[in-house]
């Protein structure tokens, strides 16, 4: 056999994969860029606190300090600045990686939690939980309200997330032209169901379900970010765990299988990691759309599109994108606040519209 | 040498149509096989349910004397290899990249050597960084092929002589990437590898394959080696044209179709 005999001769930089950037220096510049968004991020806002005073206001030199600007510092950097920043990053990274895995799932870079309906259905959910809870019929559960709202959320986003892949997988197969409609359809169904929430709610359960629609961080509080953390960690440990599967995947269903991949169990796991990320962030910050989309595609770019780096890679930038887009969001139009959804979206559409043009040249829907 | 795969009157229905019906099919190691027939013969149904992909309706495939479906996806991956007709990728993985898929769980590193022997033989040494979208049909079904070897190799390293299935392998290669595939998979039979392909080209299927298995409207038409089987009445049954069979001067059969016009008029 011919096999084996040429190998060792070629150049080692040549190696399978390593035209690719090294996984460690992705990660590395990732986290540097991460810490420095976050410093920008503590910096300014409404009550700014300049570079020089932040070593004093983080407590770097001791809690005690007697300076009442110090003092004021740090209440607003630990009780509302840090927490908020800390739920935006993981909201950020959750999104992204749900977007990571749904296109790996439906072989598609256009797949976005919030585009196709998911991000909806788990806000309808959310909503449907407030409405509930506040009713006569749902007071008994009042006080778990805020346990609720994540779990609705996530069984929403796993309904739609399955009726989804239900609707446009056939045969081993997805269409891509059947899936995106579908997510239109399963879009408007939710936002129909929002909209005679919002008809029979009340003032005060308007404005909380209000909050679902436009996607906004300043909700944020260490409850919510402690909430976040888990399903962080136990993503990212999944991801690892599935990120072989996924790249068989893009051979598709029958030649993932022939590779050795339990196709029907990695569909499973992805779809309930898609629902649970996207779920969770979406009961903390609303519906933020294009984060998902925008952020794979731009590392695929750069890294490549093997998952084993992609998906933690998609954690880090799209909390980096996050972080900045709701600092923006927070300054430009200081006091006020401009709905993070408002931002993201103008980034990301246009970048959505990039992929389908140079789509359109590769292949027909 | 023993049978690596052994199905036993394999039937398949999908609805009220009968897709495959009552085929038993038995490959020894080292042994080639080609599976010939007309469009809709049920050929491809036949190849995934060899493959695991398709459960029967009825009747049975034992690889490598146990039930097909006790293996788990990664044990049937280590005895068979599936090279499918289209294979169809969005993202910009790149030709070692995919070819390196083949190779399971294995790093790049350990799997290298592997990989850029595949590459060599399949003659795409100089494509390895390329992405696989930008690449011809030709060169990424040759990409796919590699990847299938390094499938292959890996798992007969470890469990021994094992099944390689091609369904129409040679669909968009030009006529030398054609015979190189050929040989490339005659090659893995000399090892001990058991080779079934479906193959339209009916010369080219002869050439490969020292034994043809002819399928017509989902029934066992033939199977025998192929100067018994590639005879004028046989292609006039089932492809319904009238052929001219000559012999090389090696022995081994050419067909030499005529048109249609002499079926019908009897010339």
């Amino acid at each position: 056999m011919s096999v084996a005999i040429e190998a060792e001769a070629r150049d080692p930089r040549r190696r399978t994969g390593a035209g690719r950037r090294p996984t460690s220096l992705v990660i590395a510049v990732l986290l540097i860029a991460l810490a420095a968004i976050a410093t920008v991020a503590l910096a300014v806002g409404a009550a700014g606190i300049p570079p020089s005073r932040l070593p004093a206001a983080l407590g770097f030199f001791g809690k005690t300090t007697a300076d009442a600007m110090a003092a004021r510092d740090q209440l607003v950097l630990w009780s509302i600045r840090i927490p908020r920043i800390a739920a935006t990053a993981m909201v950020g990274g959750l999104l992204a990686a749900a977007g990571a895995i749904m296109q790996g799932l439906f072989r598609n870079p256009l797949a976005d939690p919030a585009l196709v309906g998911v991000s909806s259905g788990g806000a309808f959910a959310a909503a449907s939980a407030i409405v509930f809870t506040d009713s006569r019929f749902g007071e008994t559960l009042r006080f778990l309200q805020t346990e609720l709202l994540p779990l609705a959320a996530f069984a929403g986003s796993l309904a739609t997330t399955a009726l989804l892949y239900g609707i446009s997988s056939r045969a081993g197969r997805t269409s891509i032209a059947i899936f995106l409609l579908a997510g239109v359809a399963i879009t408007a169904i939710a936002n129909a169901g929002i909209g005679l929430l919002v008809f029979i709610a009340d003032d005060r359960q308007l404005r909380d379900i209000t909050f679902w629609l436009l996607g906004s961080m300043s909700g944020a509080t260490w409850t919510k970010a402690a909430m976040l953390a888990p399903i962080l960690i136990v993503g990212l440990a999944a991801c690892t765990f599935i990120a072989r599967g996924l790249d068989l995947l893009v051979l598709g269903e029958a030649d993932a299988f022939h590779g050795g991949v339990d196709v029907e169990r990695l569909k499973r796991i992805s779809i309930v990691m898609v629902s649970a990320l996207t779920g969770v962030a979406v009961s903390i910050s609303g519906v933020i759309g294009f984060v998902g989309i925008v952020v794979p595609h731009l590392l695929r770019l750069v890294i490549g599109p093997a998952h084993r780096l992609l998906l933690p890679a998609s954690v880090l930038l799209g909390a980096i994108l996050m972080v900045g887009a709701d600092t923006l969001a927070r300054t430009i139009v200081a006091p006020a606040e401009m709905p993070i959804g408002i931002l993201t979206a103008a980034v990301g559409a246009p970048v959505f519209l990039a992929i389908l043009l140079r789509q359109r040249g590769l292949a027909s829907l | 040498m023993s049978a690596v795969i052994k199905a036993q009157a394999l039937s398949k229905r999908a609805g009220s149509a009968t897709l495959l019906d009552g085929v038993s099919l038995t490959v020894a190691a080292g042994e080639i096989v080609a599976i010939v027939g007309p469009n809709g013969a049920g050929k491809s149904t036949l190849l995934r349910l060899l493959s695991g992909d398709l459960r029967p309706s009825e009747g049975e495939v034992r690889l490598k004397q146990r039930d097909i479906r006790s293996y788990k996806p990664r044990e049937l991956a280590a005895r068979r290899a599936m090279l499918s007709q289209h294979v169809n990728v969005t993202f910009p993985f790149t030709v070692a990249e995919i070819v390196l898929m083949g190779a399971g769980d294995r790093s790049a590193r350990e799997a290298g050597a592997l990989v850029d022997a595949a590459l060599h033989e399949v003659g795409l040494d100089q494509f390895r960084e390329r992405q696989l979208p930008t690449l011809s049909g030709g060169e990424q079904q040759r990409t796919h092929f590699a990847r299938v070897l390094v499938q292959l190799a890996c798992g007969e390293a470890a469990h021994g002589p094992g099944l390689l299935l091609l369904d129409e392998p040679t669909s968009s290669l030009d006529l030398r990437h054609q015979i190189d595939l050929v040989e490339a998979a005659r090659r893995r039979a000399a090892g001990g590898t058991a080779v079934i392909a479906i193959l339209h080209d009916l010369n080219l299927a002869i050439r490969f394959a020292d034994r043809l298995v002819v399928l017509n409207k989902g029934k066992l038409a033939a199977d025998g080696p192929r100067t018994e089987v590639v005879t004028r009445e046989t292609i006039r049954d089932i492809f319904e044209i009238d052929a001219v069979v000559h012999q090389a001067d090696d022995g081994v059969p050419y067909v030499l179709p005529q048109s249609m016009r002499a079926v019908e008029t009897g010339i």
